[in-house]
């Protein structure tokens, strides 16, 4: 990698001040950023270190019920304490492998935005609130294709709002190589709605299938999953192609729906 | 009881003592004093003209020594191949250059055109980045088919096409066609036997070293055989003589065949160590070993079996085109020859086999051995084609095989091997005792209850191992011999420091070979301790790959213990003044038949050196002897395999649910040993069978570069351990080396993947599938479901 400083800033506040810097990147648990670094395919002169700010971690139920997770908590620890919300713990704790648990965040995740990352799903599939230091985003205006977000420059995921469905599941079916999702699909089911988010699919990155919404909500089953989507807009690649994909989102709905608790 | 020592014991890998707390010495962890690092510029594209290489504005970074481009290679010489292939012509195959670095044209991502050798890597890597290169693109040669067309784009502009060569082997055409004339039924199959990539867990490295003082080069090097290593770097690339280089190959982690060959790499730091008066190091990283470590396999083929009416086999046919890639590495021309051809009579009594194999050139990484190395492709399309014709004359597939093995041995095969022992019956006997062949249907069908389709897969395999009597392999076009020695150097107290030519580097060597000895000379195991990996200490030696270390190197470590116990009884019988042929040897003890007189084996050792009382008018001080050992003939472990595979419908994915080998190793002188060598070789063939997969695009790009796209087989892919059984009962010991020991390294890579998929279509046809006939390997899900559903 080519040479750089760090910063490693204890607030929130620190760490924006230290990002106004020309060519400061914030770093979180690197799992995506510290690879690229190696392979000197970026080259930012500052890196901002956000693990070592404590108000940007843990988890927690909010007064309105909703689940508050830190931009800085590791996969693990959402694995081990949203208990309150079994599909997300679930999620958390099937990302990559330990190492990659115990180091990357749900902040970095979501402000990476991997087309075939597991948290887009979660957080797009249960309405969440991103909560950077400047303002509150709603999943829905979060997401804006591969790699892209609704972040600006030197915006900084501080939290996740989720709010706790009914009954949720993610099912993933893992690309064979790097076991990201070749296909994930998170289901939420709520008092008012159903919601279907599908991540590893799609070329404009993690979407929600607006006609499984629909079927789900009259009727919470299996059985009342719609046809696959259409194939078209969906990647094809040397692990499976556009209509492999899409007929993996009928499949890997139909077992979340299984799966909801 | 088993046995708790010696030759049949099981005693646990002394090197593993290292390797698990950190205290081996690998390449990497080697660092002499002084040393620069470099940093290689590799081709981006596939093919390409050079214009020029500017490399002014690099030199004058900080930390830089020296930059080298092809022309400082101009006049040295060009990474050799190892073997001459003599086509169906009688002609020579055609032969390319193969400069250290890329000399007129690139031929391939990774092929390395410059050198940056500076004071860090990181100094080397930004000067490297200075460099400016103006490399016109040219048309990439990446399909075979095309590669092969009129007027195809040349890789070897010199050369007259990218055909390598044009072989024909086996039964004559006359007879081979008049037996598909004849025959009640023919069955043909087209199937891809898919590029791979090795994948050892310590990439390449290589440090080179010169010493001004006395003119000489060291090189280390992460290599299975650091004698070919000198051999052909020393004589053919830089004109070094064996007195004046040393190679060290010190603990390699894992070769599978890729570090077989000699490299670039090593002839560069070995190079540029004495022109910049420097030790120079290169360690690969993970990017690079995926674009210069040679790869495997890459075979297309059709293959055609002939049956009678009563399903016996008439005849095999194929017709293979064989992906060199760009340059001719170390053995590359070898594999789908004389590795391949040799062993497409399996274990059957086919009166007529034909091998014809082109092999052809394209601007990809070079492919040349990966464990099994020909003897997996061969097996793979022979158990393929008969499986298919199982089901196509709805005939069971244990029972076909069975009617057409090989019974009667030595036997002599059409494609010009003699097996000189075997029982296919009785392996394929212990694999359905294993596999509870009658409970299947139950097993099916509760696989069915969920949802599920299950398939039963059978395979028989035989290879040629113990490679490789000098003289036949010399006829068929070798540029070397391939017997192997080893030195027994008894010290004076009695421990023994035991020099082989083969290289260990995950086989066990340093617990398996004193088990020998020690069972020879009635010694404990811990006073045998085996050296090496170092030109400097051995004798002389071939290297570790065909399954030959026990069969070559142990029988020349035999042949010099029993050296050392004759002359051991002489000196015992001075000191017992008896006759030596009076002289018995056991549990290390030296005594005098029918007395109690008796001198320990210390005794004699320390007689030996220190002659106070001693025979010096008949022989010499001392006790150290040395034997070379060439091979009679191959040998030729067999085995039959079978797994069960879960396949889901809906996604396309396999699981293998159980998987069973019953192989014929000969003897077996470490059974846990065996163990696992052969659980190592089936996960690594059902890496092939499921997961591995070396792609290029169209324009010869590399698509599986990394680990985010090259999946490799891990501990979830493979059965429970309950379920992967493996083993190795039935011994019928080798005929013609003197442990009787056949060898076992390759043998589940070679098994398995034809396993796999015939358990894989037989499970779709139980599902309905009966369009399917074949999936090309990897099995992945979405190969699978297309399959199933004829997209």
């Amino acid at each position: 990698m080519y040479s750089f400083d760090i910063q490693r800033p204890t607030s929130v506040a620190d760490a924006v001040a230290a990002l106004g810097t020309d060519e400061a990147q914030p770093l979180g648990g690197g799992q995506t950023l510290i690879p690229t670094l190696k392979q000197r395919l970026a080259s930012p002169s500052v890196l901002v270190s956000l693990s070592g700010i404590a108000e940007m971690k843990g988890v927690c139920t909010m007064d309105d019920g909703k689940l508050s997770v830190g931009g800085g908590t590791t996969h693990a620890t959402v694995a081990a304490q949203a208990g309150s919300f079994p599909g997300l713990a679930s999620l958390a704790g099937n990302i990559g492998d330990p190492a990659v648990r115990n180091r990357g965040t749900i902040g970095g995740s979501l402000a990476n935005n991997d087309p075939s990352a597991c948290y887009p799903a979660a957080a797009l599939g249960s309405g969440a609130t991103i909560v950077t230091n400047s303002r509150e985003i709603a999943a829905d205006d979060y997401f804006q294709g591969m790699f892209a977000t609704a972040l600006d420059e030197g915006e900084i995921v501080t939290e996740v709002r989720f709010p706790v469905p009914e009954k949720s599941a993610y099912a993933k079916f893992e690309q064979p190589a790097s076991r990201f999702a070749l296909v994930g699909v998170f289901v939420a089911k709520f008092a008012d709605g159903v919601r279907v988010a599908v991540t590893g699919a799609s070329e404009d990155g993690v979407f929600r299938w607006s006609e499984a919404e629909a079927a789900l909500s009259s009727n919470f089953s299996a059985d009342a999953v719609p046809a696959a989507p259409s194939g078209d807009g969906m990647i094809s690649d040397l692990h499976g192609t556009g209509a492999y994909r899409a007929h993996l989102v009928g499949v890997m709905t139909k077992r979340a729906v299984q799966a909801a608790s | 009881m088993p046995k708790d020592h010696g030759i049949g014991a099981s005693p646990k890998r002394r090197e593993d003592v290292r390797f698990l707390t950190g205290a081996g010495n690998y390449t990497d962890d080697i660092n002499v004093h002084g040393q620069a690092y470099v940093h290689f510029l590799r081709s981006d594209m596939a093919h390409g003209k050079i214009n020029s290489i500017d490399t002014s504005a690099a030199e004058g970074m900080p930390g830089v020594v020296k930059i080298f481009t092809g022309a400082d290679f101009e006049g040295v010489g060009g990474i050799p191949c190892g073997w001459q292939v003599t086509d169906k012509h009688g002609e020579p195959m055609q032969e390319p250059a193969h400069p250290v670095l890329a000399q007129g044209k690139v031929r391939h991502v990774g092929d390395p055109y410059a050198a940056v050798v500076a004071d860090s890597l990181e100094e080397a890597r930004n000067a490297a980045e200075a460099i400016v290169a103006d490399i016109d693109e040219l048309d990439p040669v990446v399909d075979m088919g095309k590669a092969l067309e009129d007027g195809a784009t040349k890789v070897h502009d010199d050369l007259n096409n990218n055909l390598c060569y044009d072989w024909q082997f086996g039964t004559d055409t006359e007879t081979t066609d008049k037996a598909f004339a004849e025959a009640a039924h023919v069955t043909t199959l087209e199937l891809v036997n898919q590029r791979l990539v090795a994948n050892p867990m310590e990439p390449r490295v290589a440090v080179g070293d010169y010493s001004r003082a006395n003119d000489e080069h060291t090189l280390y090097t992460t290599s299975q055989n650091p004698h070919v290593i000198r051999l052909l770097m020393g004589a053919f690339v830089l004109g070094i003589p064996e007195h004046k280089l040393r190679v060290v190959a010190p603990d390699v982690g894992g070769g599978f065949g890729t570090k077989i060959f000699h490299y670039a790499e090593e002839a560069f730091c070995t190079f540029a160590a004495k022109a910049c008066n420097r030790p120079v190091k290169w360690t690969s990283s993970r990017s690079e070993a995926f674009m210069s470590d040679a790869h495997g396999r890459d075979h297309v083929t059709t293959i055609e079996l002939a049956l009678d009416k009563d399903n016996n086999f008439l005849a095999v046919r194929t017709d293979t085109k064989a992906n060199m890639g760009a340059y001719l590495s170390t053995f590359a021309s070898s594999v789908p020859t004389w590795l391949h051809g040799t062993l497409m009579a399996g274990n059957y009594k086919t009166p007529a086999v034909q091998v014809n194999v082109k092999a052809v050139f394209t601007t990809t990484v070079p492919v040349d051995a990966y464990r099994g190395a020909g003897r997996p492709e061969a097996t793979f399309q022979l158990e393929r084609v008969i499986d298919k014709a199982a089901r196509e004359l709805n005939v069971d597939p244990i029972a076909l095989r069975r009617q057409n093995f090989v019974t009667q041995f030595p036997y002599a095969t059409p494609v010009a091997v003699e097996y000189d022992t075997g029982d296919y019956d009785a392996t394929m006997n212990k694999m359905e005792e294993l596999m509870d062949i009658p409970g299947f249907a139950a097993r099916r069908a509760a696989s069915e209850a969920s949802g599920k389709l299950r398939g039963l897969g059978i395979n028989c395999f035989i290879e040629a191992c113990g490679i490789a009597p000098s003289n036949l392999v010399g006829q068929l076009g070798a540029r070397a011999g391939l017997y192997d020695a080893a030195t027994v150097r008894v010290n004076a107290t009695g421990s023994i420091s035991v020099m082989v030519g083969a290289h260990s580097h995950g086989q066990g060597h340093e617990t398996v070979f004193p088990q020998v000895v020690a069972e020879m000379l009635g010694i404990d195991e811990s006073m045998v301790e085996i050296v090496h990996g170092d030109t400097s200490k051995i004798p002389f030696g071939m290297g570790t790959y065909g399954s030959r270390s026990l069969a070559v190197c142990g029988s020349a470590m035999v042949r010099a213990t029993e050296k050392i116990i004759n002359k051991a009884k002489k000196i015992a019988g001075h000191l017992l003044e008896a006759s030596e042929s009076d002289i018995e040897l056991k549990d290390g003890q030296f005594s005098v038949a029918g007395t109690d007189k008796s001198v320990a084996w210390g005794d004699v050792t320390l007689a030996a050196y220190v002659p106070h009382n001693y025979p010096l008018e008949d022989i010499e001080p001392g006790l150290e002897e040395t034997a070379f050992y060439d091979p009679a003939n191959f040998t030729y472990p067999a085995g039959a395999y079978a797994c069960e595979v879960e396949v889901d419908p809906d996604t396309g994915k396999v699981t293998i649910e159980k998987f069973v080998s019953a192989d014929d190793f000969g003897n077996v002188v470490n059974p846990m040993i065996v163990e696992g060598q052969v659980h190592g070789g089936i996960a690594q063939g059902i890496g092939q069978a499921l997961l591995e997969n070396c792609a290029y695009d169209e324009n010869g790009q590399l698509l599986s570069a990394s680990y985010m796209d090259y999946a490799m087989p891990r501990a979830d892919d493979l059965p429970h351990m309950d379920n992967y059984m493996v083993d190795h009962s039935c011994q019928t010991p080798c005929t013609h080396n003197p442990l009787g020991v056949k060898g076992c390294g390759e043998a589940g890579a070679i098994g398995s993947p034809p396993t796999v998929v015939n358990a894989v279509i037989d499970a779709l046809h139980s599902g309905g599938h009966t369009h399917v006939s074949h999936i090309d390997m990897p099995v992945s899900p979405s190969r699978v479901w297309s399959a199933i559903n004829g997209q």
